[in-house]
């Protein structure tokens, strides 16, 4: 069937059972690769999106129940404030190893932090649990959103 | 295709070491790259001289390094990214040397070329691991910055018709300080290539540093925040199909049958791949593969191992070491040594099979075609990727191209090429490239694992309680003997035993077997930290155990054991003094130590764990003291260590893979748990300055954490844990 959803600002169509999951339509017939394929349990958080603004694991999320709803995905997250900052943040902290698990732990970063823009450890523990670095990037990872709530104080 | 372009004046500098500790044969030519350019390549039978050549798990470094005219910097390496930075590690080698910026380097993927990239020692192994590229290329690759450099120098010196000791090199040009005339590499490039190779360059003290040393931003990492970076699991050639599969649950099952009615049914999904083992489904995408894969009705015959469980398997090794092994370590007379001793302690001990979960599951995209084949995958060994796919597909070797790619996560699972015979088996099923991923269970079920161990030990202590005989014998799987069978000789390899036999403390008698025990159908593999992610865990717990019996404190009583080892025993100092060790903690919390020198670093690590009353075991805090030599990149050191760290934390809390009537009983993330930020303890790291040659870094945190945790388990609660991971219920205090 032939679905609509809204991707980074666009209104793409797509034909694949009502059931699929988004992650692999904007991996495989939409060609956005950044989304990451980790587990397909929502158990890792490779596959992180947002969805209206809020981090949605896209492996077990059906395209048919995106409505019309608007996707944020990696590839235009730095668009917006929370997530320029924390890209910025990552890179300035040296978090990436390998990088997989990366773009998920982005956009569960940056949906933390434009919801919450001064997280407490528990707050970031509570927000990023659901995202598995096999790496070990942890340490970094919360240094990285306290750097990035920063410069949000200092309105940066 | 670079060598085809050699003009070869090929200088074989066989001669006067050129460097201190650098005495091997190193064989350079020089040559006009296809640009017009400079082009200097190497090939270099081993980097650390004698010693790597009696140990055939080193690797040999091989590189290109060319000057185009437009002054860019390629450097060739066989070396892949998989987040240990080794895109910014070696590149900071030849740029130190070359006197360019680290910003004028880029990089190219080796092509899969064994005589080229290959050690000659190893029968070409085009590898990356056991945490040696920097190891490897620490001379030959500042020797080739060097070489370059000299040339390019000599070229303008000419140009210009001055002395070149009146030039000097810096950031990619040559300057002539007097007249402050200057021209850059690019320039000089093709001048440079006609002259003939010194056969002595003099290579940088550490006072000299520019980049060696420093904190050099990674060069990987902008595209990993972004979404741009491409994994293999990301290719997306013309045309390509994805598919899934489903192995026979059973190692060395076989597929009976497989309704396909329902399956071929499900929108997107295109056609279905029996083969011998396993059945996969090729689809427009992924959900449909996996929608098609679920409505298929599958019968396995689960052949010989049907029955097969963890607990036979560990029998079996543990009745192995009944008997007597081949001998790894010989010192003294231990037998002797025991028989006299005041004080015996004896104690068993065990590690799991462990899966490698990397993040990214394993894929691999083939295109199988009459005449040739086509793959795109990320791996650590190129070359082999080439011949299985060749083999598999029966096309001679130059009819296999390969295209490499970030890898998300290799710890040892992608020096296999288990999955590139699958993707390959698929294709030759399919018109046009199809991507062949795995699911999470697949990947977890199917993996090849870090092998299971049953350890026996027994130590002779003299009156004072100091050891005077080590006993250590243990049963397992050996990698090498299927990785490397060279590699595997007289019942012993270089890999399975270190940590075990080559402990820093002073042991005056000291006897180590190994027997050699594989598990039936089971298959094993290299997994971060090899051989010592064993042997350090059964060595630094029994040494432990060993000062208990001696009532004495643990970092005490492995000091009194280092006075011939002056590196050890300053990583031990220094841990001990940053985690504050002594010093009183909360009622249920411990401290445990560990001390190891594997991959040429030596490391100490400091515990802090917290017990519950319901025996569950929180690591709060790990501080930990390296001395890796010559720091090239201290940011990269830190990064690694940390995530080596986390790494041994999941295995020592929650890391094992067990059989139940022949199958793997974890599946994905819920079963097979790895650790996450809420269960992570803050990381110390301080590095001892050395001017030694460098030691690895990817490996190193995750072999000596898990003892100290299991040490640290005993100091807050009196139980020893012989057996990993930890077991909650043993630690459970009465209500």
């Amino acid at each position: 069937m032939a679905i609509t959803i809204k991707v980074n600002g666009v209104d793409l169509t797509v034909d694949v059972d009502g059931d699929t999951p988004l992650l692999w339509v904007l991996r495989d017939v939409l060609g956005m690769t950044g989304t990451k394929f980790g587990c397909g349990m929502a158990l890792c958080g490779a596959c992180t999106v947002h969805v209206d603004g809020v981090a949605t694991r896209s492996c077990i999320t059906t395209v048919d129940s995106i409505g019309t709803s608007e996707i944020t995905t990696i590839e235009a997250i730095g668009a917006t404030a929370a997530g320029a900052k924390i890209q910025k943040a990552w890179l300035d902290r040296e978090v990436v190893q390998c990088g997989y698990c990366q773009s998920g732990q982005i956009m569960s970063a940056s949906a933390l932090l434009a919801s919450n823009p001064h997280p407490t450890d528990s707050d970031i523990d509570d927000a990023m649990s659901g995202n598995i670095c096999r790496c070990g990037t942890y340490v970094r990872i919360r240094e990285a959103i306290k750097q990035a709530a920063q410069a949000d104080g200092q309105g940066g | 295709m670079l060598l085809d372009s050699l003009i070869s004046t090929a200088a074989d500098s066989d001669g006067p070491s050129l460097v201190k500790g650098f005495s091997r044969r190193a064989f350079l030519q020089v040559g006009v790259a296809a640009g017009g350019g400079l082009l200097l390549s190497l090939s270099l039978p081993a980097a650390n001289g004698e010693a790597e050549a009696a140990d055939p798990v080193r690797f040999s470094p091989n590189a290109f390094i060319r000057i185009d005219g437009d002054g860019r910097v390629v450097l060739t390496m066989p070396y892949v990214e998989m987040g240990q930075g080794t895109y910014t590690a070696i590149p900071m080698l030849i740029a130190e040397e070359l006197e360019v910026e680290l910003k004028q380097v880029q990089l190219e993927h080796a092509p899969p070329d064994e005589k080229l990239y290959g050690n000659p020692l190893l029968a070409g192994v085009q590898a990356t691991g056991n945490s040696n590229a920097v190891r490897a290329s620490w001379q030959p690759l500042r020797q080739a910055g060097a070489i370059a450099r000299t040339m390019l120098l000599s070229a303008a010196a000419k140009r210009w018709n001055v002395d070149p000791a009146s030039c000097r090199a810096q950031s990619g040009e040559v300057l002539h300080a007097p007249t402050g005339r200057k021209l850059g590499y690019g320039e000089l490039a093709a001048d440079a290539a006609q002259l003939p190779v010194p056969d002595k360059v003099d290579l940088k003290g550490p006072a000299d540093f520019k980049l060696i040393g420093t904190l050099a931003k990674r060069l990987d990492t902008p595209a990993k925040v972004n979404g741009t970076a491409v994994y293999g699991i990301d290719v997306r050639p013309v045309g390509v199909k994805i598919a899934t599969l489903a192995q026979s649950p059973v190692f060395g099952g076989r597929l009976k049958s497989a309704d396909d009615t329902a399956a071929k049914a499900v929108k997107g999904v295109r056609q279905i791949v029996r083969l011998d083992d396993a059945v996969a489904v090729v689809a427009d995408h992924m959900g449909a593969a996996k929608k098609g894969l679920a409505a298929l009705v599958i019968e396995w015959d689960d052949g010989p191992h049907a029955k097969l469980s963890t607990e036979d398997i560990a029998s079996e090794l543990e009745q192995a070491t009944l008997n007597p092994g081949a001998v790894a370590q010989n010192i003294g007379d231990s037998d002797k040594a025991m028989a006299s001793a005041a004080t015996r302690v004896e104690a068993t001990y065990q590690v799991p099979f462990l899966a490698h979960a990397t993040m990214e599951p394993m894929n691999c995209t083939a295109h199988v075609r009459k005449d040739g084949c086509e793959i795109w995958i990320g791996t650590q060994v190129m070359a082999r990727v080439q011949a299985a796919a060749a083999k598999t597909a029966g096309l001679p070797l130059d009819k296999v191209v390969v295209h490499n790619h970030l890898i998300g996560g290799g710890f040892g699972r992608r020096l296999e090429t288990d999955g590139v015979v699958r993707a390959v088996q698929i294709a030759q099923h399919v018109d046009g490239p199809v991507k062949v991923v795995w699911t999470r269970e697949e990947d977890i079920q199917h993996d090849m694992y870090r092998p299971t161990f049953f350890d026996r030990m027994s130590a002779g202590l003299d009156a004072k309680g100091m050891p005077v005989a080590w006993n250590h014998r243990f049963a397992g799987s050996s990698v090498i003997a299927r990785w490397l069978p060279p590699g595997f000789n007289k019942g012993l390899d270089p890999d399975t035993t270190e940590g075990a036999i080559d402990l820093v403390y002073a042991l005056p008698n000291m006897r180590v077997e190994y027997l050699r025990v594989e598990p039936p159908g089971i298959p094993t593999a290299f997994w971060r930290s090899v051989g010592p992610s064993h042997n350090v865990f059964v060595t630094e717990s029994f040494i432990d155990e060993l000062a208990a019996a001696a009532k004495q404190d643990p970092v005490a009583y492995r000091r009194a054991l280092l006075d011939k080892a002056p590196r050890a025993k300053a990583v031990l100092d220094l841990a001990a003094e940053k985690a504050g060790w002594g010093q009183p903690l909360p009622q249920g919390a411990g401290r445990g130590v560990s001390l190891q020198f594997a991959f040429a670093t030596y490391m100490a690590q400091v515990a802090e764990v917290e017990v519950s009353k319901d025996g569950a075991v929180r690591v709060r805090r790990v501080v930990c003291a390296v001395d890796c030599g010559t720091v090239v990149n201290p940011d990269t050191v830190q990064a690694q260590i940390q995530g080596g760290i986390i790494f041994g934390i999941t295995a020592a809390l929650h890391g094992e893979i067990t059989l139940k009537d022949g199958r793997v009983e974890q599946s994905n993330f819920d079963t097979y748990q790895v650790l996450r930020i809420d269960e992570a303890p803050a990381i110390d790291v301080h590095i001892v300055e050395s001017a030694e040659p460098p030691g690895g870094m990817g490996e190193t945190g995750t072999s000596a954490i898990v003892p100290a945790i299991a040490n640290a388990i005993f100091a807050a609660t009196g139980k020893r844990l012989r057996r990993m991971p930890v077991d909650n219920s043993a630690l459970k205090q009465p209500a």
